[in-house]
């Protein structure tokens, strides 16, 4: 395709990624290595309805000097990623020269919120994704083996978790689940532990959002593995047969070479979607037990004081690390891709 | 911080006013207000609105977001919106940021009915209209505590011993709720708690921050023990799943935001031993301090400083009428506790009017008290775990402030 | 289908078939729980008290004195107009759909008939914006669409969403285009055609299947999207998702979640009637190889 029809092509869709992708991503860039300005405070005496107190506020004359000055506030480099919030490079180097064994630094590292959150994000990455991919694979087989008739409603019933809102999606769960809830309960009753509380415990919490990432994703997977087995060659599955393959050789080599891209595919935007693992950890009330990157974002922006440069800075470690992630895909893309 | 010197609440409420109504409707002019959703505020930006004449505009974008936009809606010029509607907690933010205006010449003006009781006054100058309050106190179920032959807890020691009488009774397993749910809601009950116990979270006039004291243990001590008496998943319930634990009857002590303790007593959700023998007492004091283990808040508006005189003054007189008694009629008096003139009380206020009595501190209005509720929100979970100690837990949560105090410019 | 490399021996069809029950069960149980949870009251649909409420209806028959009530659905449709932000939630996805998939397409397209570096480029970049989380987006957008006047607006909300789309969209389309033989439209271009004609005349006829399982997707996610909507829309351009979350209450205030739950349950409906409309070009569009790599 010749340069300059390319560039029609691509014009509007570029325009708009240009916009509202990549300008705010450059302003969340400056964000992040540029800080608020010192704030000057000073002693004041308020009163309200409750009586009068002293306290301090910020000199805004003060500070209107200072931001003059500087209107993009105090350039601080790398200072926002480096600190205690982040990658807190000085915190881990203090706890590696003080701890005693690997797993007394680990157990340590583990209180600084950036490692914390890097802890549950990669385990539910890693666990979620394989397991997306191979419940998909199985719906799809096995509603591939219904009866025609019934299938219409087996999609439409394999979509649901992924249609309902999550909003209210995960509040029902969040009551099934619950000590007395119907899910709960039956747990109890299974478990033969009339105190077990999944909302109570780490690693039970940990499974429970992991089971519901699996649940909400697996009907993406499906549909796309659904479609996919439509288009398995019948004639070399026949010739495969006449051929004395057994039905695992079949499988293992017709069907999943078939198959194999599409996982690719189903891989890459999962692997993405999980790395930003971020609604069940707020619908779940979560938080005490579970954090994520994307939720530590959240955190900063939804305070009383919002930490801009703070969510711009994890912000940005979630893009290196959604790069670092996929970089297998993205090399098997080019190798296709220099193919063509 | 240092001390209230007057609580002129309780008193004044019960004054009636020289009420002279704001002159409505305004006929020129433009308001557009950002606040909060619940019933009291919808109903005085809708009083606001109609305040507003032929030929004038009028908006109200009322939304629990509206923290994430109101800073940003106010900053352009002319502003988006001509105020917002704020609590103590969150004018922080505006004052910040600078987009707030005084509003001594537009009460000179407009404004001489306006109680002092109203008036929000920073460094001398009047910055927002209050004209509600809202504060956590006690609520327990009376028929429980007469089984077990205990008088209304005062303290928290008291709540301790009545709960390990109720559990040791066998009437219910988990006798304490409480909205201790990890973020906001964990952060607002350690800033109750150690106010109770007399702390002082900074370094006197400075954003250093200073809770790594025996008040902040002894706070944390005392959340846990709180925790020992509450349904294990205490840590995920906010004030939502609270009151429904109240409402099924699991729970019969509690802290509760006196804006909520209504619903607790309707006929709705529960059944009629619950709600019949819910009561609302004043807020608890610890450790033998006088001062409530509570804060007080208030809800206000403001204007916005960069628009037009005009706008101001219309906005200003809007409000000023929507906050006036002319609020107050059959429905909206129960929708709040006013600090309005004419307000009459319900009994189920009587919890945030005794916090008022008691001399219960107001929210700390600094501009650098939400990045410490934010570094307490993420931090005395591990403690209440028992993933680490009291100390442990309060240096963490003393690094995290620092680091956002950093970043913030508040600290170097 | 009678093809005998697909007749699966009798055990193995039972254990799909168990199998198929088991996800049906786990699929559809929240959601039907949700329905006939919807015809109850609050402390019903949560009944901390004793699970069993929630199927006994004990509390219902205590408030309303029958064992189911449409006080939810009363409540979110008429008492609070729900029926306002269903329109708005209809224009933003069927301007979201349309648009995006346009701009999709013409550079899918592209994308997948050049043979130049820079649209592999082109690709991996699109990817990596994908990545950023989008409420770090939308708190960069605030202060500018505030300052221009576009903040509010409906227009504002789908473009935003459309930009959001893009890089999904491209992907998805890009591999569905690979798999339209070149031959096609080269040929088209010998007879004298020109690039854009071409795609016209030769490759909009057969895109069609490929183009609605992206809508699909396009769809859904205009239609769950809350971190976008809820900070860009006025009170009066709200859609859905924002309007249920603000009927489930603050934390000084209880809302009415009987009114969320009524609204979430009723608007599944029309989702049911658009799937079955759809499901067979939904797969014949992925068969087509809308992602076969």
């Amino acid at each position: 395709m010749k340069h300059k029809s390319f560039f029609w092509f691509v014009l509007p869709s570029s325009i708009a990624m240009l916009l509202f992708i990549f300008f705010p991503i450059l302003s969340v860039l400056l964000q992040s290595v540029f800080t608020e300005h010192e704030q000057v405070i000073k002693e004041v005496r308020n009163c309200g309805p409750f009586g009068c107190q002293t306290t301090t506020s910020i000199d805004q004359e003060a500070t209107a000097a200072l931001r003059e000055a500087e209107p993009l506030g105090r350039f601080v480099g790398l200072g926002v990623y480096f600190d205690r919030g982040h990658l807190a490079l000085s915190e881990v180097s203090q706890l590696w020269r003080e701890s005693a064994g690997l797993g007394a630094f680990f157990d340590r590292l583990l209180n600084l919120p950036f490692y914390k959150a890097i802890a549950f994000t990669l385990t539910y990455t890693f666990v979620v994704t394989p397991l997306t991919i191979v419940l998909g694979f199985v719906i799809a087989v096995a509603v591939n083996s219904a009866a025609r008739a019934i299938r219409g409603p087996l999609i439409f019933v394999s979509l649901l978790p992924f249609i309902i809102t999550p909003l209210v999606g995960s509040l029902v769960l969040f009551w099934m689940l619950d000590a007395r809830g119907i899910i709960g309960s039956a747990m109890q009753v299974l478990a033969d532990d009339p105190d077990l509380s999944v909302k109570a415990s780490t690693p039970l919490m940990w499974t429970m959002l992991m089971v519901y990432g699996v649940w909400h994703s697996a009907p993406f997977a499906f549909i796309v593995y659904y479609a996919g087995l439509q288009t398995v060659n019948q004639d070399t599955l026949e010739a495969a047969m006449v051929d004395g393959a057994s039905r695992w050789e079949r499988i293992r080599y017709v069907v999943i070479p078939h198959l194999l891209p599409i996982t690719t595919f189903i891989a890459l935007i999962q692997l993405m979607d999980n790395f930003r693992v971020f609604e069940p950890i707020v619908s779940f009330s979560a938080q005490a037990h579970a954090t994520s990157l994307s939720w530590a974002i959240y955190n900063d922006l939804s305070g009383e004081t919002r930490q801009l440069s703070s969510a711009a800075a994890t912000s940005f470690l979630t893009i290196i690390g959604v790069a670092i992630l996929l970089s297998p895909v993205i090399v098997r893309t080019y190798r296709d891709f220099t193919r063509k | 911080m240092s001390f209230m010197k007057t609580t002129a609440l309780a008193s004044v409420l019960a004054v009636t006013g020289t009420a002279v109504l704001a002159d409505c409707p305004v006929t020129e002019g433009r308001l557009s207000i950002v606040g909060n959703e619940f019933p009291a505020i919808q109903s005085v930006a809708a009083l606001a609105q109609e305040c507003m004449g032929e030929g004038t505009e009028a908006s109200a974008n009322l939304t629990a977001d509206h923290q994430k936009i109101n800073v940003a809606g106010m900053s352009g010029n002319p502003a988006e919106y001509t105020s917002a509607i704020i609590a103590n907690s969150s004018i922080v933010a505006l004052i910040n940021e600078d987009v707030i205006r005084p509003l001594d010449d537009l009460i000179a003006e407009y404004g001489q009915d306006i109680p002092d009781l109203q008036k929000i006054t920073i460094d001398g100058q009047v910055m927002a209209i209050a004209f509600m309050a809202n504060a956590q106190t006690l609520v327990y179920r009376a028929d429980v505590l007469e089984q077990i032959g205990v008088d209304v807890p005062e303290t928290y020691e008291e709540v301790l011993e009545a709960a390990e009488m109720i559990r040791e009774q066998g009437i219910m397993e988990n006798p304490l709720g409480g909205a201790y749910a990890a973020g906001w809601n964990l952060a607002e009950e350690f800033v109750n708690m150690y106010i109770g116990h007399g702390g002082q979270f900074y370094e006197a006039g400075t954003p250093q921050v200073a809770i790594n004291n025996e008040a902040g243990v002894k706070t944390l001590e005392m959340l846990k023990a709180l925790s020992e008496y509450m349904n294990p998943d205490y840590l995920t319930h906010d004030s939502n799943a609270t009151s429904a634990e109240w409402e099924a009857g699991n729970v019969a002590l509690m802290n509760m935001w006196g804006s909520r303790s209504g619903v607790l007593m309707d006929e709705e959700g529960s059944e009629p031993q619950v709600y019949e023998n819910t009561k609302v007492a004043p807020p608890l004091t610890v450790d033998g301090g006088d001062i409530p283990a509570s804060t007080l808040w208030w809800d206000g508006w403001t204007v916005a400083k960069n628009i037009s005189d005009e706008d101001a003054a219309a906005t200003f007189q809007a409000l000023a009428h929507a906050t006036s008694p002319a609020l107050l009629n059959d429905k909206t008096m129960g929708e709040a506790v006013w600090l309005i003139d004419g307000y009459e009380p319900a009994p189920v206020n009587e919890g945030v009017l005794a916090a008022t009595r008691m001399g219960t501190q107001p929210y700390p209005m600094l501009p650098y008290q939400g990045l410490l509720h934010t570094a307490l929100g993420d931090n005395i979970a591990d403690y209440l775990q028992g993933n680490e100690t009291a100390e442990q837990a309060l240096s963490d949560i003393e690094a995290a402030y620092t680091a956002a105090a950093q970043e913030k410019g508040f600290l170097n | 289908m009678a093809s005998k490399a697909f007749r699966k021996p009798l055990p193995l069809q039972a254990l799909l078939i168990f199998f198929l029950v088991v996800w049906v069960v786990m699929a559809a149980f929240p959601f039907l729980w949700t329905v006939w949870g919807s015809f109850k009251v609050e402390g019903d649909f949560f009944s901390k008290a004793d699970w069993a409420n929630a199927i006994f209806g004990t509390r219902t028959r205590a408030e309303t004195g029958d064992l189911f009530t449409g006080q939810g659905y009363y409540g979110a449709w008429v008492q609070e107009e729900f029926w306002r932000a269903a329109l708005n939630t209809l224009i933003v996805c069927a301007a979201t759909v349309m648009i995006s998939l346009t701009f999709g397409t013409l550079g899918a397209y592209a994308l997948s008939r050049s043979t130049y570096r820079y649209a592999f480029w082109f690709l991996i970049i699109a990817l990596i914006f994908r990545a950023m989380p989008p409420i770090t987006l939308v708190s960069g957008y605030l202060p500018v669409f505030f300052d221009w006047n576009l903040w509010g607006h409906l227009p504002t909300a789908i473009i935003v969403l459309v930009a959001i789309n893009q890089p999904f969209t491209l992907w998805m389309l890009h591999s569905f285009f690979n798999n339209i033989p070149k031959d096609l439209d080269e040929s088209a271009m010998v007879d004298g055609c020109t690039r854009f004609q071409a795609f016209r005349h030769v490759i909009v006829p057969v895109m069609w299947p490929g183009v609605i399982t992206t809508a699909l997707f396009s769809f859904l996610l205009a239609y769950n999207d809350f971190a976008i909507t809820a900070l860009v829309l006025s009170k009066e351009n709200q859609t859905m998702v924002p309007k249920i979350a603000s009927f489930l209450g603050t934390t000084q205030t209880k809302g009415n979640v009987m009114f969320a739950v009524a609204a979430v349950v009723s608007v599944t409906a029309p989702l049911f009637v658009m799937i079955m409309f759809f499901q067979r070009q939904i797969v014949s569009g992925l068969t087509a190889g809308a992602v076969k790599g």
